[in-house]
């Protein structure tokens, strides 16, 4: 059997995170009652006529620069003709011929290995309502129509079938979306559908350099089931070669119930889009000092955030990876040390706890209860020795579940830490009275039963002693200082 | 009746004649707007200028303004006077059809920019005039209300798309009145109606809540009695507007300023162009009547030269592409799922939008759909819309070339006078024909105007006004000049009653 490797590129729909629509000023809030948020322009109600959201441009831009395109001046809006219900105007307004980012590249990494990937064009366009079919009424053949939907902006990236392995499909995906996060033009959320991956997938006998037929793939809407649509793709192609049948370039379907990729009827593909210039906006010429200036807001991306937490806060490379996969983990790390705080400190609270609490309980990183204030607090709790570990992680817990700060917290629950030389000695001294066997054994050189000993403190004290300090006052106390 | 009385008949008047007598209280804006109102009642039967009148609210704003005067307060040069509105322009809570029957039941939300600041002004909106089916038409024929009729001869057209508005006017159904104009919309009516109408530099008048034809070439503009109710109203209306992007930015000027000026040494080109070109030639009458009117313009001290436009001949082909592609896809949103007429019976969302195009639409749009449609196709794209761009810049360039040489250009508006109902109708070519003098100006984007120049076969013709970009106060003073040197406009008021009442 020959070796086959496949070829994989996507088309990139994320929603930009404008307060308000692509061309009017509705509002884009999710979860509004169906047609709340409309107005006579993205109803498309005869006589209107669309203004350019610059947010919504600045955030597309932004994206482009970033991915190193050039960008046209001017660049333009086009009409993308066709009838679709959820279509107010019957056209959809996009860009085609001119957009606002064109043959650039985007570069992340593979198991700890630079990939890029070319970026073929990245364009604003407005997205459309949506068709429910409520049980009762499509018994008499209605549908229904929500356009709160219809002209949210949308950024369509689209991206050279550079891709060769699904581990890289993986990572290029993870990457763009943390690169729109760290932007900060989109929440990028999938289940949401604020972010959207097309696949179109190809394979070929490794070694050649022609492309095969490629299949696009629509309908997936999680980060796994494209990633088994193409496994599926992948293997359904390479079976066809391998029996000899021909291979079609189509549109398919994933079929999350029965695992598998369908062809679409050819009809519902073949468009003719008629393209043409929107005449209603006019042609944006970007002057260098407008592309420069946003050039300048760029934040700083994840690889250099990456390397600078190894660098800097000499974060192992597991840890700062992990921390910079997400804008928001990587945003709490750089506040919290901002507030004077070991780098360290803060990396092992979010690697442990946090990491943990947050998968326990199916929080987004943007969804952390906790503030990196409240983290330094407690921090700064443990190393002046009023808490212990186990008391703090307590603390955590607990500010994780109510936000409360870690003071309150401490001073509720009694957690102050016992500290106090005396009142140790006494507990020691007690400690040993009672377990005579164990103290004679330490004495006579075994380590062992200094650990029971200490727990033996602990104990009496309700957890409360001061750990560090127990251990200190026992080994004194044995060796006889 | 006005030969009787101190006080001529009301509705006869131009708005700014009407306005004197308003601020001197010799009359009240109810008195003006029954005066109209029963001019309507007398003539619209024959005239079919209206498909629509708007008495409750035209009462309300004409008591408002008396209002205004009986306590002494100042009045704006329009508030008071009646306005007839073409029914492409949106009106908040008032069925707007562009006279086609897939909008029946359509009652805008919104007012469009225009409406509103009309209503800012004080004006008095009468009622919705008849046009061509989407303005797409030269003549009223194609109204899914039936045609409307020329004041000057019942058995004639209008001319179109905005024939509703020159009729009202030219039959003094109002006092001024808007139209719009994609290929010549608002000047060819108004050179058939014996009355002036202006198309404004595209840009210059917002075009938010007009319902689009062709969105690069569709502009408002007024439709009057004379040239400075003209300059008026487009004091209202002009000027930046952020809901629609295509709208200049810069402040629009006040365009009565040149009114008055003398025109001595104001160069005025002719271009040859517009008199003969292959297959279509103005007609002697019309032509003679121009000649003349370039001799009065010449007696006032203007120099008038022979220029070509060589470009200018491409004009209609490519407007019959550009336009068509762009109402394809402007049109397509009339389908039955959101608003207007819906097919009744359907079976499935195809043949619902299908039923609905095919019942909701006249002939004439069906055919523009697939003409613009079969322009924008794969494979075809090229070889028409971007070359009838490229060449639409062409003559743009042209304009622009003789422009930096005349500071007018003076055409025929239309190269024949009002032709008979029905005389057209099965030869779309000779009816697009007919908007060959008015077509390069669209295409162009600057601003002309038209205004009556004298009459042939007894019927007004049309001196049409172009200047460059943006300088419509050189047009309206050159057209002022004209007007006031001969005073056709005045002229044409006696006729009208002649007709009009005898019908
Ligand atoms: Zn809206």
């Amino acid at each position: 059997m020959a070796e086959y490797e496949p070829v994989i590129g996507f088309e990139i729909h994320a929603e930009l995170a404008t307060h308000s629509k692509i061309f009017c000023g509705c509002s884009t809030e999710p979860g509004a009652p169906p047609n709340t948020h409309t107005c006579p322009i993205c109803l498309g109600l005869p006589g209107v006529l669309p203004v350019l959201n610059r947010t919504a441009l600045e955030y597309g831009l932004k994206v482009a620069l970033a991915c190193h395109c050039s960008v046209p001046s001017p660049s333009i809006f086009e009409r993308k003709n066709y009838y679709y219900p959820d279509l107010p105007k019957n056209y959809q307004i996009s860009q085609k011929r001119s957009p606002i980012g064109l043959d650039g590249w985007f570069e992340f990494e593979v198991d700890g290995q630079p990939k890029r990937v070319s970026i073929i064009d990245i364009h604003l366009e407005e997205d459309a309502g949506k068709l429910i079919h409520p049980e009762e009424r499509s018994a008499a053949g209605q549908s229904l129509v929500d356009f709160n939907r219809a002209g949210v902006p949308l950024l369509e990236i689209v991206s050279g079938p550079d891709l060769r392995s699904i581990a890289e499909a993986e990572a290029y995906m993870a990457g763009m979306r943390q690169l729109l996060l760290y932007l900060d033009v989109s929440h990028a959320r999938m289940e949401l559908g604020q972010i959207r991956f097309e696949a179109n997938i190809s394979v070929r006998p490794k070694g050649s350099t022609t492309l095969g037929k490629r299949v696009e793939v629509k309908n997936v809407n999680s980060f796994r089931t494209v990633t088994r649509a193409i496994e599926y793709e992948i293997d359904r192609q390479i079976e066809a070669y391998e029996q000899g049948e021909r291979v079609l370039q189509e549109t398919r379907l994933w079929d999350e119930a029965r695992g598998m990729t369908v062809a679409m009827r050819s009809k519902e593909e073949s468009h003719d889009y008629r393209y043409f210039p929107e005449p209603d906006l006019v042609p944006m010429v970007f002057t260098t000092e407008y592309l420069n200036g946003l050039l300048a807001q760029q934040p700083e991306l994840p690889a250099a955030r990456r390397t600078r937490f190894i660098e800097q806060f000499g974060l192992p490379a597991y840890d700062a990876a992990i921390l910079t996969s997400e804008k928001a983990f990587a945003d709490f790390i750089d506040a919290a040390v901002a507030l004077g705080v070991s780098p360290k400190a803060v990396s092992n609270w979010m690697m442990g706890e946090m990491l943990r609490l947050l998968n326990e309980r199916g929080l987004a990183p943007e969804a952390m209860p906790v503030q990196p204030r409240q983290l330094v607090e407690l921090i700064a709790l443990v190393e002046a020795g009023r808490i212990n570990t186990t008391q703090a992680k307590k603390v955590f817990e607990e500010m994780f579940e109510t936000g409360r700060d870690a003071e309150a917290i401490v001073q509720d629950r009694g957690f102050a830490q016992i500290s106090d030389t005396s009142a140790l000695e006494a507990i020691v001294d007690a400690v040993l009275t009672a377990n005579p066997e164990p103290a004679a054994r330490y004495a006579a050189g075994e380590d062992k039963p200094l650990g029971f000993l200490v727990g033996q403190v602990m104990r009496e004290s309700r957890g409360q002693a001061n750990a560090p300090m127990v251990n200190e006052l026992l080994r004194r106390r044995l060796r006889g200082e | 009746m006005g030969l009787h009385s101190a006080m001529p008949d009301l509705h006869t008047l131009t708005a700014h004649a009407a306005h004197e007598l308003l601020v001197t209280k010799a009359i009240s804006a109810r008195e003006l707007l029954d005066a109209v109102y029963a001019r309507i009642d007398a003539v619209d039967e024959r005239v079919h200028s209206y498909v629509l009148l708007m008495r409750e609210q035209a009462d309300a704003v004409s008591a408002r303004v008396d209002a205004k005067i009986a306590a002494g307060e100042s009045i704006g040069p329009l508030e008071g006077i009646p306005l007839a509105l073409k029914d492409i322009l949106c009106t908040q809570g008032i069925p707007t059809t562009c006279c086609s029957r897939v909008l029946e039941g359509f009652v805008p939300p919104y007012d469009a920019t225009v409406v509103r600041r009309l209503d800012d002004a004080g004006v008095v909106t009468v009622g919705k005039t008849n046009m061509d089916e989407f303005a797409m038409g030269s003549s009223t024929e194609n109204s899914a209300f039936g045609p409307s009729r020329n004041p000057w001869d019942l058995a004639r057209v209008p001319g179109g798309s905005s024939g509703g508005s020159a009729s009202a006017i030219g039959a003094d159904e109002a006092l001024i009145a808007l139209g719009t104009d994609t290929g010549g919309s608002i000047r060819q009516p108004a050179a058939y109606c014996g009355v002036v109408g202006m198309k404004p530099t595209y840009g210059r008048v917002s075009r938010y809540g007009l319902i689009a034809f062709a969105s690069s070439l569709d502009q408002i503009g007024p439709i009057t009695k004379d040239v400075r109710d003209a300059a008026l109203l487009m004091n209202a209306i002009g000027g930046p507007d952020p809901c629609d992007s295509t709208c200049y930015p810069e402040p629009a000027p006040d365009f009565t300023e040149k009114l008055g000026r003398d025109i001595t040494g104001m160069k005025i080109g002719v271009p040859r162009e517009f008199f003969s070109q292959e297959g279509v030639q103005v007609d002697p009458g019309v032509a003679e009547a121009v000649h003349a009117a370039l001799r009065v313009l010449e007696a006032q001290g203007a120099i008038v030269e022979e220029c070509s436009l060589p470009n200018v001949r491409f004009s209609l082909p490519i407007y019959y592409i550009i336009a068509p592609a762009e109402a394809s896809s402007n049109l397509a949103r009339y389908d039955g799922v959101e608003f207007g007429y819906r097919a009744p019976g359907t079976r499935d969302i195809v043949s619902m939008m299908t039923d609905t195009r095919d019942a909701g639409f006249g002939m004439e749009v069906k055919r523009r759909i697939m003409l613009g449609t079969y322009a924008l196709s794969s494979g075809y794209y090229d070889a028409y819309y971007l070359k009838a761009s490229q060449v639409r810049t062409l003559i743009r360039q042209d304009f622009e070339r003789a422009f930096a040489q005349y500071d007018v250009l003076v055409t025929p508006t239309a190269p024949t006078v009002a032709f008979p109902l029905g005389a057209k109708v099965d030869d779309p070519m000779q009816m697009y024909l007919n908007d060959i003098c008015t077509i390069p100006i669209n295409m162009a984007g600057v601003p002309s105007i038209s205004v009556p120049c004298g009459y042939d076969q007894g019927l007004p013709v049309g001196l049409q006004f172009i200047t460059a970009h943006w300088d419509e106060t050189t047009l309206l003073q050159a057209a002022y000049a004209y007007e006031q040197a001969t005073g056709w406009s005045r002229r044409a008021i006696d006729e009208i009653e002649r007709v009009t009442m005898a019908g």
